[in-house]
């Protein structure tokens, strides 16, 4: 699958896909392409012609990314009554109300341990369960067909079965905890609140998590398995030592995946926790961007939050690429 | 579900056959369940009483998005003719000058007559200008009053109280026969916006917010709104008052299982609570403090009112201008009152539905329109202020840490002020 030519990362993130693409039909029965097909190279004979298979996609990527995104930041600058009649220049007076307010900082302080919470214990708990099912033997397909059904539930039904066992009065959770002297208390209390969000938000992500872990663990060759059997006795050191380093881009993309998941798709969950009146709840910045500008009706301010975002989310793409991609070897 | 499904199909049939003749008018609102599919009714209902318009109501989902999407379809020049704004959205759409023709400009161009003083006085003033012009046309209306669970008051042998002095002296007898003696479903609307009615104290600079936008500044720091609020926390604290959380519904349940004695909530909620209360319960106003001077006056309302998007012929406007006739006609009025639980807006709607007898058969019904007549005060019409979605936003938030005892009384009062002058502020800016 190397072809030696290729240096970017992005080109190395294809290839990576290519074999996450091959475990996951594996998994299914499917046949997967051999490494050396994919290397082949194949010239148009137009230079045109690549453009132009690429223009629906990149007119989609236009007027549903960019387009909105230019809005965005033009009407960051502006003070404007919400139904258009007179938007004011303000410079950069939105950005610093934002960035000086306290609240808004104790909402970014919780969105980042929000997703560093549930990225980690999301990959985690997908990884061990992956394992696990690996190693299983008789009725493994069981085991599996069970664990990754669960991602066959639509995120809003998740968001509020979740909800149901954190329910105040009904919530099997609350009552469990009540057991050992803890009242949780969703929608009234800060800590518990997020607690229940954390562990819905992590619940829903799992199963996508082991699916990907246990297609990558499968596109491990059995030799590779029984060479490093017979050189290290300690299961735990070979996961550590064989298995996790070639697990690796399966993992750094599943990393990516997670951290934009807890960022911006936990808004479902949140929005279902909070019961459409954040109050003293905690909230992620995301949400924040909803309730300014879509029911606060103040385009200027949610603006400028959702540049903000979109530039927390760039630079964290970067450093991704950049600092962590570097120690991920693809085969 | 299917039934909805039906009558929109119903509606939609009925507007594709008269649209060849008539002018078609659009309705958006943010009402759902039982509530929508009484709009759908009443929209039928008009169009099977005249041939000349047919109006098509929509659902935009809450109220907060009905006027998210009302305001983006005016930017873009697809607007609705008729938007329904909730009373908190109220400023953002009066002060959004050119957005709306005021409805008693409508309703006189298009030749009929306007009475102000046929509506009901806690109404009159909510959706009008400062000259008391009607700029929205009040539609679905509620107030605040405190339910009554009739089996607690027996067991401890107490009486409902008018004021929050008789609550305090009941409140240890009704505790110590094993139940919570308040819970309330809306601090901001209950406790806050209408503290300030029922209790004839200002709520804000520039008369409440009505005369101007420029330097409008929030009251809330008000000794007896902190009072109120002082005792609230020393209520909770004593087992007299519980707090589940700023969502509606979590504080409701207690009261609907029979557990909590007093329930603040709508007049509106009156429908669903027959159905879903497991034992007798009565209503009456919501109490006021006999130790503030010139208290008892009435609630101002709550609920929403349709407003005229501006940008359309006089055809169409003319089309809207008979819908708010017909839908203020007595007989509708007493309809939707029926239907909903939502309050009769006119005073000719009351007396059918008194002549009828619908209040001797259903007492509860009758709550809401009682308090909302009530002799007003100078503070009792309403209020007028921008960005108020995001200031009860900042109200929930402390009014939550106080109960979970992450702030005082004191401070959270003064973080609402100095935020919410900050908002008002901001808004006068776009607005002006």
């Amino acid at each position: 699958m190397t072809t030696g030519t290729e240096s970017l990362p992005a080109l190395r993130g294809g290839t990576a896909t290519d074999g996450r693409r091959s475990g996951v039909l594996r998994l299914f029965g499917g046949k997967a392409k051999g490494g050396e097909e994919a290397a082949k190279r194949v010239q148009f004979s137009s230079p045109y012609l690549p453009y132009l298979f690429l223009a629906p996609q990149l007119a989609i990527i236009f007027v549903f990314f960019y387009w909105p995104s230019i809005q965005a930041i033009q009407s960051s600058f502006y003070l404007e009554d919400p139904f258009g009649f007179g938007s004011t220049f303000v410079g950069m007076a939105n950005y610093t109300d934002v960035l000086t307010s306290g609240e808004y900082l104790g909402i970014a302080r919780f969105t980042a341990i929000f997703t560093a919470l549930v990225t980690f214990f999301a990959l985690s708990i997908g990884l061990l369960l992956a394992v696990k099912a690996d190693g299983v033997i008789r009725g493994n397909a069981t085991y599996k067909t069970l664990l990754i059904w669960v991602y066959a539930i639509a995120p809003p039904v998740a968001g509020l079965i979740g909800m149901m066992f954190f329910d105040q009065h009904i919530g099997p959770i609350v009552e469990l905890a009540r057991w050992f002297g803890w009242e949780i208390k969703v929608g009234i209390n800060y800590f518990d609140t997020a607690f229940a969000m954390i562990v819905v938000s992590v619940w829903k992500q799992i199963p996508y998590n082991f699916i990907f872990f246990l297609s990558g663990l499968q596109g491990i060759p059995v030799a590779v398995r029984e060479a490093a059997a017979m050189d290290c006795r300690s299961g735990f050191r070979r996961f550590w030592t064989v298995i996790l380093p070639l697990l690796a881009p399966t993992a750094f993309f599943l990393l990516i995946i997670n951290v934009t998941y807890a960022l911006f798709d936990t808004f479902g969950v949140i929005d279902v926790m909070v019961k459409d009146k954040a109050a003293n709840n905690p909230i992620t910045l995301v949400y924040k961007v909803y309730m300014d500008g879509f029911r606060g009706n103040d385009l200027g301010g949610s603006s400028a939050q959702s540049v903000i975002l979109m530039l927390i989310v760039f630079v964290l793409t970067i450093f991704q690429f950049r600092f962590i991609e570097r120690r991920v070897h693809y085969n | 579900m299917f039934k909805k499904i039906s009558l929109a199909a119903i509606t939609l049939a009925f507007s594709a056959t008269s649209s060849l003749a008539a002018t078609n008018i659009t309705w958006w609102h943010g009402m759902a369940g039982r509530n929508g599919e009484v709009i759908n009714e009443i929209s039928q209902k008009f169009n099977e009483a005249q041939s000349a318009c047919a109006l098509t109501p929509v659902s935009k989902g809450t109220y907060e998005e009905a006027l998210a999407s009302g305001i983006a379809a005016f930017r873009s020049g697809e607007q609705p003719n008729i938007l329904q704004v909730f009373d908190a959205g109220a400023a953002t759409i009066i002060n959004a000058k050119g957005a709306v023709v005021p409805a008693e400009d409508l309703i006189i161009k298009a030749g009929h007559n306007f009475d102000r003083n046929a509506f009901i006085d806690g109404v009159r003033y909510f959706y009008a200008d400062s000259e008391g012009k009607f700029v929205g046309m009040p539609f679905n209306s509620s107030a605040p009053i405190m339910y009554v669970n009739d089996e607690a008051l027996k067991k401890a042998g107490v009486e409902a109280p008018k004021t929050w002095e008789e609550f305090e002296a009941a409140a240890p007898k009704l505790k110590a026969a094993g139940y919570i003696p308040l819970v309330q479903s809306q601090l901001t609307w209950q406790f806050t916006e209408n503290f300030f009615s029922r209790n004839n104290i200002q709520f804000a600079t520039n008369n409440n917010g009505y005369d101007s936008v420029v330097d409008t500044k929030l009251k809330v720091t008000d000794p007896n709104l902190i009072m109120m609020f002082d005792k609230l926390k020393a209520w909770k604290d004593e087992g007299y008052f519980a707090f589940y959380g700023a969502g509606w519904n979590d504080n409701q349940k207690v009261f609907e299982e029979g557990k909590a004695a007093f329930w603040i909530g709508s007049s509106g909620s009156f429908g669903g609570l027959q159905k879903t209360a497991q034992m007798p319960f009565s209503a009456t106003f919501l109490p006021y403090w006999n130790a503030i001077e010139g208290a008892g006056t009435n609630s101002f309302i709550g609920g929403a009112a349709l407003f005229a998007m501006s940008g359309k012929t006089d055809e169409e406007n003319k089309c809207v201008a008979d819908f708010f006739q017909f839908l203020t006609s007595p007989e509708i009025q007493y309809f939707y009152h029926k239907a909903t639980g939502y309050v009769a807006i006119t005073k000719a709607a009351y007396e059918l539905a008194q002549k009828d007898g619908y209040y001797k058969e259903k007492p509860v019904a009758e709550v809401g329109i009682k308090q909302l007549i009530l002799p007003a005060g100078d503070w009792s019409k309403g209020y007028r202020l921008g960005f108020y979605p995001q200031i009860r936003e900042i109200m929930e938030r402390e009014y939550g840490r106080i109960f979970s005892g992450e702030t005082t009384v004191k401070d959270a009062f003064d973080t609402i002020e100095k935020e919410g002058n900050d908002l008002l502020a901001r808004f006068a800016k776009t607005a002006g």
